[in-house]
C-alpha cells in the first residue's frame, strides 16, 4: 500500500486491473486505492508477471503492506526471486494527480510480515490485556490502546469494562471545533466525510453568525508546575496528574464567577448555563476533533478531573460517547500547548459563547520585582461572542484564571 | 532486634577479605595468577597476602592464562581447592580451551571420578577507558557452557561471602568482578560471611516495572529506579547474581507481579544474557507480559576510548528510564 501523501497511515483496496499472469510494465495503473480525501490510481514500478494478489478488494491495510508479488520478466518462474521483489512493490510510486507531494511512509520489514499474517489490520494487543478482555468479557476491537504505538493494555481493558456505556452516537453528529485536521484514513470514508461536512458547517455557522473578540494573558506557571510536581511524588503511576488537569480546573473555577461565559446564545439572547460542563477538546486518531462534556468540572478534584479527562479520551477515540457528553457542554477548552504552537485563536463552538485556549507552557525571561528570571509561562487565550460579554469582563476571565494557577493547592 | 556491629569496607576489601578467609580456613586453598604476590594483584584485590601466606600459597604465574588455569584445573583434579585469577575476561579468552574442554567437561567424561573444585575469579566490564581490547562483558559467552556454574557479585555482601560458597562447589564456578565495583562503599556486618550462590536477589521492591540487572549495571538500575520513582513509576530490581545456571524463577515471579521488564546488560545485545532472559520471560511469563521485554545493553562497537563516547556506548540510567517511559506508553489528554 503505496503512502498517497504524508497523512495517509492506511488505504483501502478498492479494485485490481490485473490478475495473476498479466505482464505489467513500468507506468501501467495496477489498482484502484481510496485513502479516504480521494480515489487513486495504483501505478507500478516493476516490469514482469503479477505472480500473486495478497489483499483481496474491498480490504482496509496499513500503508506498507505488500498488495501484489511480482516475477521479473527475465529471472523465469522462481517464487525465491518473486520473494525479492515483494519490498519493492512497497515502495511508494508518485502521486498522480490531486495529492500534494508524497511522503514515503517510514515501513519497517515487520510491514509485509504484517500482511502476511492478516489482511486487515491486526490489533495490538498485550498478551495480558488479551487474557484479561477474555476474563472480563470485553470486546479489542471497541478497545483505545495507550501503550508503546497505541497498544491495548490491561489497563485500557479494565477501563473499558467498567459499566455505563450508553448507546454510541456518530461522530458526524458530534460536535466538533475548527482545527487544521489533518483526515488520516481510518474511519470508513463516509464517515470521515461526513464529519469534515459537519465540522466545517459548524464552524462556518460559528464565523458568520458570532462575532468574536479575543483576549490573552501570559501566565507563569513555575509555582503551580512546582506544586504538582510535589503533588505527583505522592501518587500512584496511574493517579499522575497532568499539566493540562490543572487548566482545566482553573478554567472551570473561574467560570463560576464569571457566569455571562458560561452558558449559550439562542433566540437572540443569553442563557446561563446550569452548571459548569467543560468542553474538553479531544483530537480524534482518524482526524477531526470533538469537545465533550467534563460534567460539574467546577466540583470535581484535581483527581476527578484526570479520571474523567482520560475516560472521555478512550471513549472518543472509541467512538463511545454519550449524547449527554455531546450536547451539555456550556464552555470549552482546547489545549494545542501539546502539538507544540504557543497559542490559539479558537472558534467558539455554536451555542456556547466562549472558548479558553492554551499554549505549550515554555520557559521565558520572565521580569519578578525588578528582576529577570526564567520561569515556565503559558499563554490563555479566549475567544467570546461579543453579544453575550464585552472585553472588560473577558479580561476579567482571564486573570480569574491566572488567579487560580497561582493556588494550585486550591484547585 | 539487636545491632549488629558494622565495617566501613570497599568491595575490593571484602574480596581480599574473602580469599583471607579462605586461605586460613582451609589448607587446600591456594591463589595464583598473575601479579597476585609481589605485586599484590593487578587491581589491589590481593595486597598483603604474600606476606601474610608466603610464596607457596599466594603463588605468581607466568603470562600465559592457558597454562596457569590449566594448572588450576589440574590441582583441583587433584584435590586441591585453587582460587586461579585471571586478570580480566578479555585474557581468559586464552584459556577457553581449559576452561571449556577440560574444567566444564571432566567430571562428565570421567564418570564422575574427579570433581573441579577450581574457583576462577576475574574482572568484567568497562567504564575506566580501557579501550576495546580490555573492556568486555563476555559473561553471557561462558554461560553458555553447561558444566559451569558463574557467579557475579554487585554488592558487599555478595563480594564477601560468594567466595566460600563457591570452592565448597564440586564443580568449576566462575566469579565475575565488575571493574567499576571494587571502589564500592559501605557497611557490612564484622561476622558478615558465606551467602547462598543458588538465587537472584530482590535490590529494590517495586509493582510496575522490572529491571534485570547483574554485576556492573545493577548501580545503573537501581539509579533509573530512584529516578522512576520521582516520576511515579514504581521499579523492581533484580539482581541475577547467579548468571548460570539462571534463577528463572525469581524473574518470572517479579514479572508476573509487574508485567513488565527491562534487562540492563552491559554486554553486546547480540546473542547475550539479555537475549536469554528475555526469552526465558516470553517462555514462561507471555501472558502475564503487558508490553514487550526490552533491553538495555551496550552499544554495538568496539568499547570506545574517550570518556564521552564511552559513556554513550554503555548503558546509563537515563535510557533505561526513557525506556521504562516508553513502555508505560504515553499518557495522552488529547
Amino acid at each position: 500500500m503505496p503512502s498517497l501523501g504524508a497523512d495517509m497511515e492506511s488505504g483501502t483496496l478498492l479494485k485490481w486491473y490485473v490478475k495473476p499472469g498479466d505482464a505489467v510494465k513500468r507506468g501501467d495503473i495496477v489498482a484502484l486505492v481510496d485513502t479516504s480525501k480521494a480515489e487513486i490510481e495504483v501505478e507500478i514500478f516493476e516490469e514482469g508477471v503479477i505472480d500473486e494478489l495478497l489483499i483481496p478488494e474491498g480490504a482496509r491495510v496499513p500503508v506498507g503492506t505488500v498488495l501484489a508479488t511480482v516475477r521479473p520478466n527475465a529471472a523465469g518462474t522462481s517464487p525465491a526471486v518473486s520473494a525479492t521483489v515483494k519490498d519493492e512493490a512497497a515502495a511508494p510510486p508518485p502521486t498522480p494527480a490531486p495529492e500534494p507531494a508524497v511522503a514515503p511512509a517510514p515501513t519497517g520489514a515487520a510491514q509485509p510480515l504484517r500482511a502476511a499474517i492478516s489482511e486487515d489490520h491486526r490489533l495490538r494487543v498485550s498478551p495480558l490485556a488479551r487474557r484479561a478482555a477474555e476474563q472480563l468479557g470485553v470486546d479489542l476491537s471497541e478497545v483505545s490502546g495507550s501503550g508503546p504505538n497505541g497498544a491495548i493494555t490491561k489497563a485500557d481493558v479494565e477501563r473499558a469494562s467498567s459499566p455505563a456505556v450508553a448507546a454510541p452516537i456518530t461522530r458526524a453528529a458530534a460536535p466538533a471545533l475548527a482545527a487544521p485536521a489533518a483526515a488520516p484514513a481510518v474511519t470508513p470514508t463516509a464517515r470521515q466525510a461526513a464529519m469534515r461536512e459537519a465540522i466545517g458547517a459548524l464552524m462556518a455557522r460559528s464565523k458568520r453568525e458570532i462575532p468574536h473578540y479575543y483576549l490573552e494573558l501570559q501566565i507563569d506557571m513555575s509555582g503551580a508546575l512546582e506544586w504538582l510536581h510535589q503533588a505527583n511524588l505522592a501518587r500512584a503511576v496511574n493517579d499522575r496528574l497532568l499539566p493540562s488537569v490543572l487548566l482545566l480546573s482553573a478554567v472551570a473555577r473561574a467560570v463560576v464567577e464569571m457566569p455571562e461565559m458560561n452558558g449559550f446564545w439562542i433566540d437572540g439572547a443569553f442563557q446561563p448555563g446550569a452548571g459548569v460542563h467543560l468542553g474538553v477538546a479531544i483530537s480524534l486518531r482518524a482526524g477531526g476533533l470533538i469537545a465533550p462534556a467534563l460534567h460539574d468540572a467546577d466540583q470535581k478534584s484535581l483527581g476527578e478531573i484526570m479520571a474523567g479527562v482520560r475516560d472521555l479520551v478512550a471513549r472518543a477515540r472509541a467512538g463511545r460517547l454519550r449524547s449527554s457528553e455531546m450536547s451539555d457542554p456550556t464552555i470549552t477548552v482546547t489545549n494545542l500547548g501539546e502539538r507544540g504552537v504557543d497559542l490559539v485563536h479558537g472558534v467558539i463552538y455554536p451555542p456556547q459563547v466562549a472558548l479558553v485556549g492554551f499554549g505549550a507552557v515554555r520557559e521565558r525571561p520572565w521580569a519578578v520585582d525588578g528582576m529577570l528570571g526564567v520561569r515556565p509561562v503559558v499563554t490563555a487565550t479566549l475567544a467570546a461572542d461579543h453579544r453575550a460579554s464585552d472585553g472588560h469582563a473577558g479580561s476579567r476571565f482571564l486573570t480569574l484564571i491566572e488567579r487560580e494557577l497561582k493556588k494550585p493547592e486550591e484547585l | 532486634m539487636s545491632v549488629t556491629p558494622t565495617n566501613t569496607i570497599t568491595y575490593r576489601e571484602a574480596m581480599r577479605e574473602a580469599i583471607r578467609e579462605a586461605l586460613l580456613a582451609d589448607e587446600r586453598v591456594f591463589l595464583m595468577g598473575e601479579d597476585v604476590g609481589a605485586y599484590g594483584g593487578c587491581f589491589g584485590v590481593s595486597k598483603g597476602l604474600l606476606e601474610e601466606f608466603g610464596p607457596d600459597r599466594i603463588r605468581d604465574t607466568p603470562l600465559s592464562e592457558s597454562a596457569f588455569v590449566g594448572a588450576g584445573i589440574g590441582a583441583a583434579m587433584g584435590g586441591m581447592h585453587p582460587i586461579v585469577e585471571v586478570m580480566t575476561v578479555n585474557f581468559c579468552l586464552l584459556a577457553l580451551d581449559q576452561i571449556m574442554n577440560n574444567a566444564a567437561t571432566i567430571t562428565h567424561m570421567s564418570g564422575g571420578q574427579f570433581a573441579i573444585p577450581v574457583v576462577i575469579r576475574m574482572t568484567t566490564g568497562a567504564g575506566r577507558q580501557v579501550a576495546a581490547q580490555h573492556s568486555h562483558s563476555l559473561e553471557g559467552w561462558l554461560a553458555h557452557i553447561p558444566g559451569l556454574k558463574l557467579l557475579a557479585p554487585a554488592t558487599l555482601a555478595d563480594a564477601r561471602g560468594m567466595l566460600g560458597p563457591a570452592l565448597e562447589d564440586p564443580n568449576p564456578v566462575l566469579i565475575f568482578e565488575h571493574g567499576s565495583l571494587y571502589n564500592l562503599e559501605g557497611e557490612l556486618p564484622v561476622d558478615g560471611g558465606a551467602v547462598e550462590i543458588e538465587h537472584a536477589a530482590i535490590r529494590r521492591p517495586g509493582t510496575d516495572v522490572t529491571l534485570v540487572a547483574y554485576g556492573g549495571t545493577l548501580p545503573t538500575a537501581m539509579t533509573a529506579a530512584d529516578e522512576l520513582a520521582a516520576a511515579g513509576i514504581d521499579a523492581e530490581v533484580i539482581d541475577l547474581r547467579v548468571l548460570r545456571p539462571l534463577d528463572d524463577a525469581a524473574v518470572i515471579a517479579s514479572v508476573s507481579r509487574t508485567h513488565r521488564a527491562v534487562i540492563v546488560d552491559e554486554a553486546w545485545r547480540s546473542g547475550s544474557l539479555a537475549a536469554e532472559v528475555s526469552a526465558r520471560i516470553m517462555e514462561q511469563a507471555f501472558y502475564e507480559l503487558d508490553a514487550p521485554v526490552a533491553r538495555v545493553c551496550s552499544a554495538e562497537v568496539p568499547m570506545p576510548y574517550p570518556r564521552h563516547l564511552e559513556q554513550a556506548a554503555l548503558p546509563q540510567p537515563g535510557t533505561v528510564v526513557a525506556e521504562v517511559h516508553r513502555m508505560m506508553g504515553a499518557v495522552d489528554d488529547g
